[in-house]
């Protein structure tokens, strides 16, 4: 068994800095590297490119990626693990075999997890029991039904230390939790029991950890931020992992940003609820039990973690379509330029309403003054505001209004209130909506398949 | 609170996530004392349209909220600027209190 494992964060989401996962690679040592893709919006714009081409449906930047970093990854050994598969892993994976072979890689495996794409087998889990009724808001799938894009089960660790016992160089997953590919690498290099909750906890929240790339090493830090160097090449957050469940989170020497009690407790705290009750596939971790010590130099220990087993379930999510959506925005300048935004927030709204559209939510925003904290915003003297943005969105069921609205915004820099600019890059384009639909499914009734391809 | 505290706010759901940490355990102590649900949801009065909910994470100087009912029907439904709650933990923080000190 190894001494410990370094598991390198690459990517924080889909749209992070294309370079970090290179950077963790080529600035140190590492054994792993994990890299998070899937967001809940992400999964449907996927399906959407599978079903115009079934080739697609996967992260297209890991192709490109992996142009860059495999040949130093077959060299000195570095696993890589990602849920970038999207909907369609295998056609991932085919893509980087491709890539290994004009590259000269030989030898290369990679697996791939499979079973988490629920979308055409619903109607058989529903007749088998599974309910699928949404967890937050008790409604019937059948509500839904006929507007389901996509549904994934989010599996955990397993089907990945499955696929690394299978020898697998890289491994591709569909919808797999964020926290278990930095679990699953612990799992199979210590040989961690399924029943070993304090240990599977431990990974778990390693994985939390490392799931948002560097806003555990000092991004997004909202203590003194102003003294964290060199943003500009920050280092993403490694888990230095070891047998016992202990974990050093640090990142590579000479790279920007921070690893310290501050920056790594915040990011704890990210997208929780119950901190006693963090449920994952292979898990419940207590973030309550979580010890943490600052070691000084980049380096936080945590140890003492403690968790509970796993539940009968797996989460679900299913994404639905939910009409259109738009915003379009213009600047007022002083003077009384708030006084001119909310004046032409009333002109727009009393336009909408003599065109008789019918939206479900309409919605102006005034930037710069109290956009983000609404009523908490220090009130300001209007002589004192130099400029307010008038951002107004509006949200409907038919495609129709929604375009109808982008016609007027622009129309009132000649029709409204004066000193107003910022209206450029054409009209706004009604979007599509997606929402979620989180639901439960026992577990038996799925099973996760792994498959090793190789080049 | 910004004096004494930090923290990081984001979505689950509809629901904002809203974590508070302490610099130190005397200012843990102060926001643990201060910081009751019924002082946040006042707070957040016009934003938070549904019930707040509080943990505590001694280990960490640290509070969870989640305040439900508060993101505009959360992450892409929402016409909200901020539809994922990320400045939240920032107004949070511009509570004022009196310890008396």
């Amino acid at each position: 068994m190894k001494e410990k494992i370094k598991i390198a964060s690459g990517q924080g989401f889909w749209g992070d800095l294309i370079d970090a996962p290179y950077h963790q690679v080529m600035k140190g040592e590492i054994d792993y590297l994990v890299m998070d893709y899937l967001a809940e919006v992400t999964m449907s714009i996927l399906q959407k490119q599978k079903n115009k081409n079934p080739k697609l449906g996967y992260a297209r930047d890991i192709p490109e990626l992996m142009r860059r970093i495999l040949p130093t990854c077959k060299e000195k050994n570095i696993k890589i693990i990602t849920n970038g598969g999207g909907v369609n892993p295998i056609a991932c994976a085919d893509a980087i075999i491709e890539i290994a072979k004009e590259l000269g890689i030989k030898n290369l495996k990679v697996g791939v997890v499979l079973g988490d794409d629920i979308k055409d087998s619903l109607d058989e889990m529903i007749s088998q029991g599974a309910e699928l009724n949404n967890m937050e808001t008790g409604d019937s799938i059948k509500t839904i039904k006929d507007k389901i894009l996509s549904a994934n089960v989010y599996f955990g660790a397993f089907p990945i230390v499955e696929a690394l016992k299978k020898g697998a160089d890289i491994v591709i997953t569909g919808r797999t939790t964020d926290t278990g590919l930095t679990l699953a690498p612990m799992i199979y290099e210590f040989g961690w029991e399924k029943n070993n909750y304090n240990l599977l906890s431990a990974g778990t929240i390693a994985g939390h950890i490392l799931e948002c790339g560097a806003q555990s090493s000092g991004g997004n830090f909202l203590g003194d931020w102003e003294s964290i160097e060199n943003f500009a090449e920050i280092g993403f957050p490694i888990a230095e992992a070891y047998p016992d469940g202990s974990v050093i989170i640090t990142k590579h020497q000479g790279t920007g940003g921070r690893v310290s009690f501050e920056t790594v407790a915040e990011q704890l705290l990210y997208e929780i609820g119950d901190p006693k009750n963090y449920i994952t596939p292979d898990c419940v971790a207590d973030f309550t039990s979580i010890k943490l010590e600052d070691m000084g130099n980049n380096r936080v220990k945590m140890f003492n973690v403690s968790g509970a087993k796993e539940t009968e379930f797996y989460k679900v999510s299913c994404s639905y379509s939910y009409g259109y959506a738009a915003s379009g925005s213009l600047t007022y300048s002083w003077p009384k330029a708030l006084t001119k935004a909310k004046a032409a927030e009333q002109i727009l709204r009393k336009r909408l309403e003599n065109l008789d559209l019918h939206f479900e939510e309409v919605r102006a925003e005034f930037i710069g003054y109290n956009a983000t904290h609404e009523t908490l915003a220090k009130k300001l003297n209007e002589d004192d505001i130099n400029e307010v943005m008038l951002r107004f969105s509006v949200r409907a069921a038919d495609f129709k209004s929604v375009e109808r609205f982008g016609k007027e915004i622009a129309p009132l820099i000649l029709t409204g209130p004066p000193a107003v600019t910022g209206f450029a890059g054409g009209r706004p384009k009604p979007s599509e909506v997606v929402a979620y639909w989180p639901a439960l499914i026992p577990k038996k009734l799925v099973t996760p398949l792994v498959k090793i391809i190789e080049a | 609170m910004i004096d004494i505290a930090h923290g990081r706010s984001g979505d689950k759901g509809d629901a904002a996530n809203v974590g508070i940490l302490a610099y130190d355990d005397n200012g843990y102590q102060i926001i643990k004392k201060y910081l009751t649900v019924d002082r946040v949801k006042k707070h957040f009065e016009g934003i938070c349209f549904g019930e707040v909910e509080r943990f505590e994470l001694p280990n960490l100087r640290a509070l969870n909220f989640l305040l439900n009912n508060t993101l505009g029907g959360g992450g892409t439904i929402s016409l909200k600027h901020d539809a994922q709650g990320k400045t939240l933990a920032a107004a949070l923080l511009r509570m004022e209190i009196d310890t008396g000190e």
